[in-house]
């Protein structure tokens, strides 16, 4: 298989990267998950910790400032944050992913040297502004429009669920344009939060990862210029919102696989403690089972999302693989969370066991960034295209 | 200004430690090997004051086998300009008086204006060193500090005992301690874990520090001389003995209190 070997960062100081998370990680945001599922908030000093360590940028070019991990080490690197709660991902998940991928892959050099930056030492927070009711699995049906005005556009129109949006400094925001030929295409463009016509909406109130938060955005006539048009030029912006989320799918399938690998972790440690009458539960071989198929889950999930990403390097599979990893390893991740449930028994439903938070933590992956459904849908659509294709 | 870091690895202690009843080691195979976190809060101190003085160079000193490479370069992965680890087989299970002397050579080798150290290992827990290299190099030395205030020419620091709380000061160069008041570490941030292996790591064995350098004190490392502390025997801890229980009949208070006091808890 042929394998791109020109990462910006080398083999052997990746190991450093990943063993220098592991430690972050354990040593500093493990022991605040409570502290994050209680007070619905990342503590300002993790906040920049994770500036600091450079978290906000590990997927942008070391050209704009960023870490400049390829699509394997990032990857890895998400299986390594899936370990602790999801909404410290979160947290900088939108610069990295959907939202900074979108500059970097489609901007104007312009656009890139203004934002990139400021996007990747997470100076700036960059959210991603394309669902809307009605237009969530199917966002060629947004309604937001965008008008040309003399120097600029003026974009309105209501999108909801925005991770990040309270916390924003610029939307990457979704809005039909009528071009030369009178149809309405989607187009991209990056708004400043703070410009007027934008209000956000008070907090949603999730049914987990509390702590990353998510907002409707209104758009009431908001001026920009030009320049804000991503890629400058119209056309662009239905492929940047596809391409974006297929890359951001690797990631997400990453971050099951960690969550995962957390639950087995988790189940592991209590079924080898716990005991009824004198036999600790992990005696019992109705236990082992499940711990047993946890391990496999974890095992073909970490095999899958690292091959897709591999295939995602070298070009082979930009669409198919993406959604094969995010559907195995997200509905993989939700059996292996039942699973950990089951296995701390009544504990598993009690807030202070980590199995309780991530049983309701990963449902959502699932649900956004496609949901299974369309990842169904993706992948057998363009199975029967290929094979069409084929003759 | 430069500063030294006397940078240690030691077990981790997260995890199991052991030593090797054999040899009387470490042994460095039973659990991971870190940078000691004293040694850490020292690195702390030195790249911190390096951050805001501008002409600050700050080097990690090591004396170490050269498995210790990784930890070392941790200190350059924090923030530390370049490193020097000290490596021979001569040196297996050298002894505090002949490390000492080594490090005081390969202090003046380095050249330093103010020489930082953990106040103790939490492995060898002799906490001699930075007095042991006062003496050796002919420098001032302020140990066990709580904090510390750099200028250009002198060092001032406060030692704080359960009474009382010391000031001290000292011309440069000094050599200095620093205990567990001090900030806890950064973690290495990931562009200081690429940048780590671009900066100057100079291995030397104790060759390359007796031709020409002394170890401070006017006389050249004598190895065979060394070690002078010779173990002689060492053996297993006895496992813990149960404990007291005290069962409660309505006294239990002053049982607790009086068990206590005997042992000069309270
Ligand atoms: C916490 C959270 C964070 C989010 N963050 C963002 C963000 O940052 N930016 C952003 O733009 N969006 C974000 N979203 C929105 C998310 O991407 C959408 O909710 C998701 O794509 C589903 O769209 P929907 O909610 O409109 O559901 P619908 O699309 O209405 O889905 C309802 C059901 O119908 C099924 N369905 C829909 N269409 C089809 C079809 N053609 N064939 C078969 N089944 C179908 C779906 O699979 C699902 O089961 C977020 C959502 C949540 C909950």
């Amino acid at each position: 298989m042929p394998e791109s070997t020109d990462s910006a960062v080398s083999a052997e100081d990746f190991v450093d990267i990943l063993d220098g998370l592991r430690q972050f990680i354990r040593g500093k945001v493990i022991p605040l998950e409570r502290e994050i599922a209680e007070k619905d908030e990342i503590p300002q000093e993790l906040r920049e910790l994770a500036k600091d360590m450079g978290l906000f940028g590990y997927a942008i070019d070391q050209e704009w400032g960023g870490i400049g991990l390829d699509v394997v080490q990032q990857a890895e690197l998400a299986i390594e944050l899936g370990y602790t709660s999801l909404a410290f991902r979160s947290m900088f998940g939108t610069n990295n992913g959907i939202a900074g991928q979108v500059i970097e892959g489609f901007g104007t050099d312009a656009q890139k040297e203004q934002w990139l930056a400021a996007i990747a030492s997470g100076e700036v927070v960059a959210s991603f502004a394309l669902t809307e009711t009605g237009a969530g699995s199917s966002p060629a049906s947004i309604r937001t429009k965008a008008v040309k005005t003399a120097d600029g556009w003026s974009i309105s129109g209501e999108k909801r669920y925005i991770t990040n949006a309270p916390s924003a400094d610029i939307f990457i925001a979704f809005a039909k344009v009528i071009n030369d030929a009178g149809e309405a295409k989607v187009e991209v463009f990056i708004v400043p939060s703070k410009t007027p016509g934008i209000t956000v909406g008070p907090h949603d109130k999730k049914m987990g990862q509390a702590g990353a938060w998510t907002a409707d955005v209104h758009f009431d006539e908001v001026k920009v210029g030009d320049d804000a048009l991503v890629g400058g030029k119209p056309g662009i912006g239905y492929k940047a919102a596809l391409t974006s989320l297929a890359k951001g799918r690797i990631t997400i399938a990453g971050l099951a696989v960690g969550q995962a690998q957390r639950v087995l972790d988790e189940s592991l440690a209590y079924a080898t403690i716990a005991k009824q009458g004198d036999h600790v539960i992990g005696d019992y071989q109705l236990v082992q089972a499940m711990l047993a198929d946890q391990q496999v889950g974890v095992s073909a999930g970490r095999a899958l999302v690292l091959d897709a990403a591999r295939n995602y390097m070298n070009g082979s599979d930009t669409r198919v693989g993406p959604s094969v990893a995010k559907l195995y390893c997200t509905e993989m991740v939700g059996r292996v969370a039942d699973m950990g449930v089951q296995i701390h028994g009544g504990a598993g439903y009690i807030r202070d066991y980590p199995v309780e938070q991530i049983y309701r933590d990963v449902r959502l992956l699932r649900l956004y960034e496609g949901t299974s459904e369309i990842q169904r849908l993706i992948i057998g659509s363009n199975l029967v295209k290929q094979k069409l294709a084929e003759g | 200004m430069k500063i030294v870091v006397l940078v240690k690895e030691a077990p981790d202690t997260y995890g199991e430690r052991t030593l090797s009843l054999e040899t009387g080691l470490a042994d460095r195979e039973a659990s991971d090997r870190v940078l000691d976190e004293i040694v850490e809060r020292a690195l702390e101190y030195a790249i911190a004051y390096a951050e805001k003085n501008e002409g600050t160079e700050v080097v990690a000193l090591s004396m170490a086998t050269d498995a210790a490479t990784a930890s070392v370069r941790k200190a350059l992965a924090m923030g530390a300009d370049r490193a020097v680890l000290v490596t021979d087989e001569a040196l297996a299970g050298a002894d505090v008086s002949l490390t000492a002397e080594v490090l005081a050579a390969a202090l003046t080798h380095i050249g330093f204006d103010l020489v930082v150290g953990g106040d103790q290992s939490t492995d060898g827990a002799g906490g001699v060193i930075p007095a042991a290299l006062a003496e050796l190099l002919d420098i001032p030395q302020m140990t066990k500090l709580a904090s510390i205030e750099l200028t250009d020419t002198t060092v001032s620091g406060t030692r704080a005992t359960d009474r009382v709380t010391t000031h001290l000061r000292a011309d440069l160069p000094a050599i200095i301690s620093v205990t567990e008041r001090f900030a806890e570490a950064r973690f290495p941030n990931f562009k200081g874990i690429m940048s780590a292996k671009k900066k100057p790591f100079e291995v030397l064995t104790l060759a390359d520090l007796a031709g020409g350098s002394d170890n401070g004190a006017g006389t050249t490392i004598d190895v065979l001389s060394a070690p002078r502390a010779i173990m002689t025997e060492i053996s297993a801890k006895p496992a813990r003995a149960a404990g007291v229980k005290v069962v409660d009949d309505g006294d239990a208070g002053t049982l607790l209190a009086e068990f206590l006091k005997k042992n000069q808890l309270v």
